[in-house]
């Protein structure tokens, strides 16, 4: 008997029926994976989703971190206050998201604003984890644009560390996996929304089709321009693509107010440039090197050394053996162009 | 609250103000976001802190903490003079053309009537003027000087905006710019909804701030219509059931008076509260008080409850003064006065002020009995944990017993929200250990007082001999059947009063409403404003649909609203004098021509012609009070009192300490600091990470927010060299903490009668029980003094000093 | 007293007169060498596994990924340790020599076996010497960026752009070392008769007259034993 495939959750609150369905996210839909060029073509291209983070509406609760620790069942330390409200104090192992707070006193209108952001995975459309990413398989990207990690492929190295350009892989101290938001890929991949949107009180944190998500954020911002944010505007970074996490922001013309949000992110020229290029060229350079060498012994003669190199150092010995008995002492001295 | 959460989603202003809604109350806070994106609404925020609920705003003004009703009477005198007043309302629906009697009057911050010996007012002036008839004298013109209207604006004039910059040290542009925007909220179609919590209540005039905004709201006439009203976050998920069910020293269900010592017989008692209408025609709907009171005697002693023995009246305790409250309990704990205390789901030890005092009192304990679902600090306050709990367990000879009990996710029942909202939850976990829910434990102890009382006898055995306890298993009653008897249930077969041939009730059936209630003992009832929640029907608390067709957020099949289901309480108030709603876009109910209907319960008799009966039917005089008559203790209008530890003079009275008339007992005068000693003023909040000293027991909680700490400016840690991240203590004349040090722009110092003030702010949290870091709160800190009305601790403001401590920041 | 050594290292001596076998490198020296070729070898397969995608089949040697992740550094350790031995015994006999430019300038000679024409030479020639100095110098520059991004111990030491460049240097340096590497292990297999010196620790007279003659004259030229050595 087969069990129905769950449906593509398009609310955070979606609310599939309760009898065990089939996953709806299937290997099949990977569209691209780490370490791996030749991925057969997908079968179905399932729709992009997206999750909307209102900055706008979002009251800083920490709600979502909650959720994301009961949900993923991490366990995060009890760290101490260091005169902030982040806590923990930055993106863990065991914390996929993180309320980051920003007290700005905006030059413009003289008004204090306390900017709260929900940091946590991104899911770039071109995702520089998966691009760094050394380990074939360990970091995923479904064809619904949900940039997965695959703990059991990963071998802990911390490329998409370096890779990430909003700095959210955290190695596992102990796991020694890289961690970070999966945006529920196993909520999703059953008809549910992500924890921290189901759990958001003001809905500041929204899930849908990103289609969806954009005309959602268009009406936020239309709200935020009445208030008086002119600048008010949608994160949907092109230098990766797109996001599959957006943010609407009141000052969408300075998101590096934002607890540093990159105001351009893209994939550094340095990790394309190491993951690009220098992987084939160096490749082909070390196979040209080893094939040239082996090439050059099979068909080059060889160096030998002759009888009469053989029959010069026996002579060259023997008579400074000579010297040495008569003239003890000089012969340690080196003697230039010696015959 | 008048209205319910759900409703906020239809105003078009919210003020938060006295409380912190985005950060107390998150879930609820969701409706603002909904009035902003359906409607368009703003969000005005004005609080000592720059809060997470300023961060959403639209508008903020800072405040000292204490001077709320200074910026309230500055708005109202401002709306007067600016003619944002909702005439219609105003004129039809409030008291302001009565006159009040010529005696009553103010001079330096005081009302008449003051006696300084027993701190409190002779209020018989606070009356209006009665004419032969019996009723109230008015003056529709508004031209008598002795007219509300008139008295409120001459009380009111002192507030200029240049009063209110120098007293709350809001600055005038601010605080105009607060008064255009509500200002706009005068007219029919535009609301205002006033959400606060405990930022008004823990004050020695808690009860004013809360009048303050009331009159305003009045002023607007914004009670009881759709997306307005007063709305009073409550602190607890079931703190409003509480209130309703009676757990105070001088309640019973319902909002009943627990009778006092001169009110010996049941006839006395009943004879104060006829409530006869002040006005022609009005409902006073407090006249059904006996069918109330009776049913509710019924429902403790049942056959044993007679018209010959006044319904059981005398097995009543009796008051021999005004109320036993916590503060009063405690008081007399410390003075040796208590031996056993029953401490149930209470952190007195966390949560009342000036603990130092409070260790003393439990220490003076024969018997201490907790009865919690955690581990609290109350329990093992005889332990020492150091400086967090600095006590010589050897000195202390107190038994403390603790019964564990089951948690709101262990057991089932109904949570009544701020909403008056009855909704019943089940069980989703099973109890942990020898755990036992609360009616366990309740009712094998009471099983086994009886059984002493059987075989021992004792003094005035008969109100627990004789009270009901009818249930299938005595010792563990269910929710349902505790929740039928609040609902009430007919004794014998109830005749309908208007056609004595037909039968109202049958015998044992439940009541479907308050209506039903009878003072001849055929039902009962045990508190009042349930009945309707447990029908013939069924559980109507249990009831879950959230169609909602009229989109008001009515939602009339979700769970059930006291009373009688009503959603928006004085909703009749939401329509013209002729029955029509004042914004045909926000129909609550509207007169048909023959009766009211609408998508809410009306708040009115069905039948009652519009013109004829006023929308406050609670009221004998059938409309609101900008006068609030003697139901205050500390006077019929809000006057602007400072804390009693405050670090500027009462301008209006200099020689006054705090609330005149406010819980304040002899011995904690010599506590109190003064601002030479102690400049900064501190205020108390709570943290959406936490709940309360609940939830640093849960580790997800204590990761979210670990540590105690407190907020100050950047100001006050350049002046007092304290580093960000920095370890403090604070101190004041009742004890001392230490802390971290959250610096932040989010706290500024004010300017306050010319002086600057820094603002010290100290979150609840922390104990030294729980998975999250050993802290203090600032009960350690805070005054041993209450409102003059609820007796609820100034915890909002009180004055401290701070420094640096040893222990290096962390940052 | 001692004899002055310019062209040899201590332990460089003549074995045997009949025929002539020359002692290149001591026993220790040949240890040293080993190591380091082994752990070479180690962190090349296990580095190529990281590097290129299609090579990752030879984590397989290491007991698979993670463990070739936490493997590669400390072979890079014990690399950088092993070779540091080496560099303090072969430094100074690597230092550049005038005859090394003339060497050089007649590297086509040296490619097609012709050394007849070419100067004589202490005990390296020039290719040795920048075999020497590029593997130092890689080394050194493996070393430093590579515990820049050593995940396991060192998470934050620098700052992730700084990251960056570290990982495309280790990888682009490690490139370079492995066609050093090449080179090296080349030349030993061309120059017939090379590998015994890291093998028997000694080469034929022959090999010593034709590829280093002033070494051998040098050593031809000293006392069997060197008292002070």
């Amino acid at each position: 008997m087969t069990t129905e495939r769950a449906p593509q959750p398009t609310t955070a609150a979606a609310n599939p029926p309760i009898q065990p369905m089939a996953s709806n996210l299937l290997p099949s839909d990977v569209v691209r994976a780490s370490a791996m060029r030749d991925l057969p073509a997908p079968e179905r291209q399932l729709t992009k989703v997206a999750k909307l983070i209102d900055v706008s509406r979002c009251i800083g609760c920490k709600a979502c971190q909650s959720a994301c620790i009961e949900w993923n069942d991490t366990h995060p330390d009890v760290e101490e206050n260091v005169g902030v409200y982040e806590n923990p104090h930055d993106l863990t192992p065991e914390m996929f998201t993180l309320m980051r707070f920003t007290e700005y006193a905006n030059p413009e209108t003289h008004e204090l604003e306390w900017l709260i952001r929900k940091d946590g995975c991104m899911h770039c459309e071109d995702p520089g984890c998966l691009t760094a990413c050394p380990a074939p398989g360990a970091i995923v990207q479904y064809s619904n644009g949900i940039v997965d990690f695959i703990s059991d492929n990963c071998i802990g190295c911390g490329y998409c560390v370096a890779g990430c350009p909003f700095d959210i892989p955290r190695i596992h101290k102990t796991a020694h996996v890289s961690k970070k938001c999966t945006l529920c890929s196993d909520r999703v991949a059953v008809g549910q929304g992500p924890a921290c949107a189901k759990a958001c009180p003001t809905q500041a944190i929204v899930f849908g089709t990103k289609d969806e998500m954009i005309a959602h954020a268009e009406m936020r911002i239309e709200d935020l321009k009445e208030r008086g944010y002119e600048k008010a505007g949608l994160y949907d970074p092109q230098g990766v693509g797109g996001t599959h996490v957006m943010y609407v922001l009141h000052h969408a013309d300075k998101p590096s107010l934002y607890a540093d949000l990159p105001d351009d992110p893209k994939i550094s020229a340095v990790v394309k440039g190491w993951k690009g290029a220098a992987k084939d060229v160096g490749l082909a350079a070390m196979g040209i090197a080893a094939v040239g060498a082996m090439a050059h012994g099979a068909l080059a003669r060889a160096n030998e050394v002759s009888a009469h190199d053989d029959a010069e150092a026996q002579e060259m010995v023997a008579h400074a053996a000579e010297r040495l008995a008569v003239e003890p002492q000089e012969a340690a001295r080196p003697q230039e162009g010696a015959p | 609250m008048t209205n319910s959460w759900t409703d906020i989603k239809n105003t078009d202003l919210v003020v938060v103000m006295g409380g912190n809604a985005a950060e107390a109350h998150p879930c609820g806070f969701k409706w603002v976001t909904e009035a902003k994106q359906r409607r368009g609404a703003k969000l005005i925020v004005v609080d000592p802190r720059f809060t997470r609920t300023a961060s959403v705003s639209d508008y903020y003004a800072p405040i000292r903490p204490g001077s709320d009703i200074a910026f309230l009477m500055g708005v109202i005198r401002w709306c007067i003079a600016n003619d944002k007043v909702q005439w219609d309302y105003v004129r039809n629906y409030t008291n302001m053309a009565y006159l009040v009697r010529e005696e009553f009057g103010w001079s330096d911050g005081m009302f008449t009537g003051y006696n300084e010996e027993t701190r409190s007012y002779d209020q018989s002036s606070w009356e209006y003027q009665i004419g032969e008839d019996g009723y109230v004298l008015t003056d529709e013109t508004l031209e008598n000087p002795r007219c509300v209207w008139n008295l409120l604006k001459a009380h009111v004039d002192v507030y200029t905006p240049e009063f209110v910059e120098r007293i709350c040290g809001t600055p005038k542009d601010r605080f105009l710019k607060v008064c255009e925007m509500i200002g706009e909220c005068a007219s029919p179609t535009k609301t205002m909804t006033s959400m606060y919590a405990l930022g008004w209540t823990q004050h020695s005039k808690g009860s004013q701030n809360i009048r303050g905004m009331a009159m305003l709201q009045l002023l607007l006439g914004n009670i009881g219509v759709a997306g307005g009203g007063m709305n009073a976050l409550r602190g607890h998920s079931n703190i409003q059931g509480l209130t309703d069910v009676g757990l105070m020293s001088n309640l019973i269900p319902g909002y009943l008076a627990i009778p006092t010592e001169r009110e010996p017989d049941f006839e006395t008692y009943m004879s104060t509260r006829a409530n006869k209408p002040l006005r022609p025609n009005q409902m006073s709907y407090w006249q059904n008080y006996r069918k109330f009171m009776v049913s509710f005697l019924k429902a403790m002693w049942g056959p044993a409850a007679t018209a010959e023995n006044g319904w059981g009246y005398e097995w009543l305790p009796k008051l021999d003064i005004a109320q036993y409250d916590g503060l009063r309990m405690f008081d007399m704990m410390s003075k040796g006065e208590v031996n056993v205390y029953f401490c149930q789901g209470f952190n007195p030890l966390l949560s009342f002020p000036n603990r130092g005092k409070l260790t003393e009192a439990f220490g003076k304990l024969k018997l201490l009995v907790v009865m919690d679902p955690l581990a609290t600090e109350t329990a093992a306050f005889w332990e020492n944990h150091g400086i967090y709990n600095d006590v010589d367990p050897s000195k202390i000879q107190t038994e403390v017993l603790e019964l564990p009990t089951t948690c709101f996710a262990e057991d089932e029942g109904a949570t009544v929200n701020s909403g008056r909202w009855l909704q019943w939850h089940w069980a989703g976990a099973t109890p942990p250990g020898e755990s036992q829910t609360d009616v366990w434990i309740m009712s094998n102890i009471f099983l086994r007082l009886r059984e002493l009382y059987r075989k021992e006898g004792g003094k005035a055995p008969e109100p627990i001999l004789n009270l009901t306890w009818d249930y299938a298993d005595p010792e563990d009653p269910t929710a349902a059947e505790l929740a039928k008897e609040l609902n009430g249930r007919a004794l014998t077969d109830v005749p309908d009063p208007n056609d004595p041939t037909k039968l109202l009730l049958q015998a044992g059936k439940q009541v479907s409403s308050f209506g039903q209630l009878r003072d001849d003992g055929t039902t009962m009832g045990a508190c009042w404003i349930y009945a309707g929640c447990f029908t013939e029907a069924g559980n109507m608390m249990a009831r879950r649909d959230n169609e909602d067709p009229s989109g008001m957020g009515v939602y009339q099949n979700w769970s059930f609203a006291w009373p009688a289901n009503r959603r928006v309480l004085y909703n009749r108030a939401s329509c013209d004098l002729d029955g029509n709603p004042w914004d045909p876009e926000r129909k609550l109910i509207a007169w048909d021509g023959a009766k009211w209907a609408g998508p809410d319960i009306p708040d009115i008799a069905v039948t009652a012609k519009p013109r004829e009966v006023g929308p406050f039917i609670m009221n004998p005089e059938g409309v609101s009070r900008f006068f609030s008559r003697r139901l205050m203790r500390d006077g019929p209008f809000p006057t602007h009192m400072e804390p009693f530890e405050s670090p500027v003079a009462n301008p209006l009275n200099p020689e006054m300490r705090g609330n005149p008339v406010a819980r304040m007992f002899p011995g904690d005068v010599a506590q109190l600091g003064d601002r030479s000693e102690f400049p900064l003023v501190a205020t108390s909040y709570r943290l959406t990470e936490h709940f309360h000293y609940w939830t640093k027991h849960n580790k997800v909680n204590a990761v979210l927010q670990p540590e105690f700490f407190v907020e100050i400016s950047e100001e006050l840690a350049a002046e007092r060299g304290i580093a960000k991240g920095g370890r403090v203590r604070v101190w004041s004349k009742r004890g001392e903490v230490w802390a971290k040090a959250v610096v932040t722009k989010r706290i500024r110092p004010l300017i306050c009668d010319g002086q600057t003030v820094h603002v010290v702010g100290i979150p609840i949290h922390w104990g030294f029980k729980g998975a999250a870091r050993k802290g203090f709160g600032p009960n350690t800190l805070g005054p041993f003094v209450g409102d003059a009305n609820i007796e609820t601790p100034e915890f909002k403001a009180y004055l401290v000093n701070i420094e640096p401590a040893e222990g290096s920041a962390t940052s | 007293m001692t004899e002055e050594r310019q062209y040899s290292a201590p332990g460089d001596e003549i074995e045997t007169r009949k025929p002539v076998t020359v002692s290149r490198y001591r026993g220790i020296t040949r240890l040293n060498h080993w190591v380091t070729a082994f752990t070479m070898i180690g962190l090349i397969l296990s580095g190529m596994a990281l590097f290129h995608p299609s090579l990752y089949f030879l984590t397989g040697l290491f007991g698979g990924g993670p463990t070739t992740r936490w493997l590669h550094p400390l072979m890079g350790i014990l690399l950088f340790f092993s070779f540091l031995l080496l560099f303090l015994q072969m430094w100074r006999l690597n230092l550049p020599k005038r005859e090394d430019a003339e060497w050089l300038a007649n590297i086509k000679e040296v490619v097609k076996g012709e050394e007849e024409n070419l100067p004589e030479l202490g005990k390296y020639n020039a290719g040795q010497k920048f075999v020497f100095w590029g593997m130092s110098g890689l080394i050194l520059v493996m070393i430093v960026t590579g515990v820049m991004i050593w995940e396991q111990y060192f998470p934050g030491l620098v700052s992730i752009p700084v990251r960056r460049v570290a990982v495309a240097v280790h990888a682009l340096s490690a490139v370079a070392a492995v066609l050093i590497f090449i080179v090296h292990v080349y030349a030993a297999i061309w120059t017939r008769g090379t590998i015994r010196a890291m093998t028997r620790g000694t080469v034929t007279g022959g090999w010593a007259y034709r590829h280093h003659r002033k070494w051998l004259r040098e050593l031809a030229g000293r006392r069997k034993t060197d008292p002070a050595e």
